[in-house]
């Protein structure tokens, strides 16, 4: 079993530490001996290889910066070596950790009551439980302040009514961090698996994550009991705030995909012979593309590397973040397309880790927060002016007051 | 129930040696690691200690280096650490040997792990010199152990059969694959490694000096890179038929494998 020997042009290495290295290096081992050799079986089957989680959990890669309940408390940057790592496997499993880590995990822990807490951090840390995170609805994705799905208090309960859609770990959760108005404003609760009104449906026909699962939820006059409320969530504010911890791990995550083509297409291009007997590695233009990959994995690396450093001084900002996921994950993306170009056509075969890569990413492009919203975010924190909902022409305005007047009467 | 585990760290078996001197291995930009049947021999000793109870105490002779080897094992379970310093490289299995079981001396232990060989040299001699040193019986390439009360019985594959053996204690036991599935490190393993302090001790606190150990029976007068693939033949194409006649008869008449 070959193992991956790593990408470190400058020396990058010795700004860790040696147990940011160690762990990144127990995390590199399992993922070359457990997850490579059956992640494009699990890709091609559309399944998402459960029976790691326990080998994860056993690892401790739930929940690891977490100090209390008997958790590792890594630092940011450790954290972000564990992504990475996992990601170089399939993005499909760093999504599993990021969700049940960043999106399910740190809201209970951030938000959630010391009963909410002791209940679900053990069991999601073991593994016991997974977890999902419902923002995302049918109609907005970008726009979550938009959400349709509402909870209305009643007696002792909380009645949930809506869906969600695009949810990673959806079908297999036991339990479903839910963001839902109550009285207009944005809260989370805890809806358990099996709980009456509440049900799931699978995504069927992705080309991209596959090895992942993806599902709409439904919520249909849910009733959970009153507890639970995350009682600290108050605004859209606080779902944002587990996207900022997640897309951290995306910066870092995405390294790991690119780092994972770059190293296959160098191994590929130096042993594939065309022309005059010579690699194709000896051909110009096939290292302007090499050079351009590592060039921009090495900025990359040193993107995250200064996130983290920020985050585990408490002064990192979701600006900042914007900048680390769009980046990270658009060199990825385009160094997957080159290293796929490198490949020929055994870069579309899923006999090796390209294509799935390439196809993954675009997904990671996609959630949490396109790569244009993070522009607008990154834009707005240069110049200050909000561009998300610029000021409509008369004739849009008309036009978009027409269709909320058409919505009104059909209801 | 104490455990001391002697582990080797060697060249990753991925990496590319390189010869220095015509004697050495060039250990310039070199990646180490916990030679892998110690990792079976590790797994051992830390399963007996969490059945068990009692310390499991790993040891390595070598220059700096090895301590990260040392802080792998504590992550992934080893509750105390001792590092011998000096050139491991310039001493041969006897000395090696020599000194591993001074060391042993001072430290409590029921029961001595090793792999049955290190990586790269594939002796096989330490661990079995280390009994002998010591006086202790000795179970080699074992592929399972049960510690009972003040016995254990081994078993190990031989040609056409299991054998199996039983021994009082203290004992050496080295490693064979199969005899476990070692674990990762945890990550909070990782985090109390760094707690744990690497005990060091050099040759002279050992009551030893380098004349004691270094080619005590055997010296390297050359190491050499195995001479460089020729390039293979190819057969071409064509009917399957004729190819795979092709192939017996190159097997039958040029490899003579047949
Ligand atoms: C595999 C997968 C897993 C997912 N997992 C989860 C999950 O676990 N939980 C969850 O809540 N969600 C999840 N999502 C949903 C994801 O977060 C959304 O898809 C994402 O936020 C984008 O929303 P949308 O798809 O509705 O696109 P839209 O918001 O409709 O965007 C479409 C396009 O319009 C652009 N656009 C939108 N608004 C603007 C603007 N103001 N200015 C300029 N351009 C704009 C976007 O950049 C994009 O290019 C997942 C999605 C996928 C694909």
């Amino acid at each position: 079993m070959a193992t991956f020997p790593g990408v470190d042009y400058i020396e990058i290495d010795s700004l860790f530490s040696e147990d940011e290295l160690m762990v990144r290096q127990t995390v590199r081992d399992f993922v070359d001996e457990e997850v490579l050799p059956i992640i494009e079986h699990a890709h091609r089957e559309e399944k998402f290889p459960m029976h790691l989680i326990p080998k994860m959990a056993e690892m401790g890669l739930f929940g690891a910066t977490i100090h209390e309940y008997g958790l590792p408390g890594l630092n940011q940057v450790a954290y972000g070596l564990i992504m990475q790592e996992l990601e170089r496997g399939d993005s499909g499993l760093r999504s599993f950790a990021s969700v049940q880590s960043g999106l399910v995990m740190y809201p209970i822990y951030t938000y959630g009551s010391k009963e909410q807490k002791d209940f679900w951090i053990p069991k999601l840390a073991s593994g016991e439980s997974i977890g999902c995170f419902g923002l995302t609805e049918p109609d907005f994705g970008s726009n979550p302040g938009a959400m349709r799905t509402n909870a209305r208090r009643d007696g002792d309960s909380w009645i949930l009514n809506g869906a969600k859609s695009w949810i990673t770990n959806g079908s297999i959760a036991d339990v479903a961090v839910v963001w839902a108005k109550a009285e207009g404003t944005i809260r989370g609760f805890l809806v358990e698996k099996g709980t009456p009104g509440f049900s799931t449906a699978l995504h069927m026909g992705k080309f991209s994550l596959r090895a992942s699962v993806t599902s709409q939820l439904f919520f249909e006059d849910c009733r959970i009991p009153a507890k639970n409320l995350l009682p600290e969530t108050n605004g859209l504010k606080y779902p944002l705030g587990c996207l900022t911890q997640a897309r951290y791990g995306i910066a870092w995550g995405a390294l790991g995909s690119a780092m994972g083509v770059f190293n296959t297409a160098v191994q590929y291009s130096k042993s594939r012979i065309q022309f005059g007997g010579q690699p194709i590695a000896s051909h110009q233009l096939v290292q302007n593309k090499l050079a351009w990959m590592i060039t921009e994995i090495t900025k990359g690396q040193l993107l995250a590397l200064q996130m983290g450093r920020l985050k585990d001084q408490g002064k990192l900002k979701p600006h900042h973040v914007s900048m680390g996921k769009m980046n990270n994950v658009h060199i990825a993306l385009e160094c997957a397309r080159m290293a796929r170009d490198i490949l020929g056509a055994n870069g579309i075969s899923d006999e090796y880790p390209i294509i799935r890569h390439m196809l993954n990413l675009e997904s990671v492009k996609t959630y949490e927060g396109t790569h244009d919203i993070h522009n607008l975010i990154i834009g707005e924190a240069v110049t200050g002016i909000p561009a998300y909902n610029p000021p409509m022409s008369a004739q849009a305005e008309k036009e978009a007051s027409e269709r909320r007047a058409a919505e009104a009467a059909k209801k | 129930m104490n455990s001391v585990v002697c582990i080797a760290q060697v060249p990753d078996t991925e990496a590319r040696i390189k010869i220095a001197d015509g004697r050495r291995i060039d250990e310039t930009g070199l990646k180490f690691i916990v030679s892998p049947y110690d990792e079976f021999a590790l797994e051992e000793a830390i399963r007996v200690k969490e059945a068990k109870g009692g310390d499991v105490t790993v040891v390595s002779f070598g220059p700096d280096r090895v301590q990260q080897a040392l802080r792998e094992c504590l992550a992934r379970g080893a509750t105390k650490a001792l590092h011998i310093k000096g050139e491991s490289g310039s001493a041969d299995a006897l000395g090696i040997a020599k000194t591993l079981a001074a060391a042993i001396r001072s430290v409590p232990h029921d029961l001595l792990f090793f792999g049955k060989q290190g990586v790269g040299t594939d002796n096989s001699l330490v661990g079995p010199m280390v009994a002998e040193l010591l006086g202790y019986p000795q179970l080699n390439v074992v592929t399972h152990l049960e510690v009972g009360e003040g016995k254990i019985t081994a078993h190990r594959e031989i040609e056409g059969a299991e054998e199996i053996l039983e021994a009082s204690m203290p004992a050496v036991i080295t490693a064979q694959k199969g005899l476990n599935e070692p674990r990762y490190a945890s990550l909070k393993g990782i985090m109390a490694a760094k707690k744990i302090t690497i005990e060091t001790k050099t040759l002279p606190d050992l009551g030893l000096q380098e004349s004691d150990i270094h080619h005590q029976r055997v010296t390297v007068v050359a190491l050499e890179l195995p001479p460089e693939k020729s390039g293979g033949r190819k057969i071409d194409g064509g009917e399957p038929a004729t190819a795979a006649k092709e192939i017996l008869k190159y097997i039958r008449e040029e490899a003579k494998a047949l």
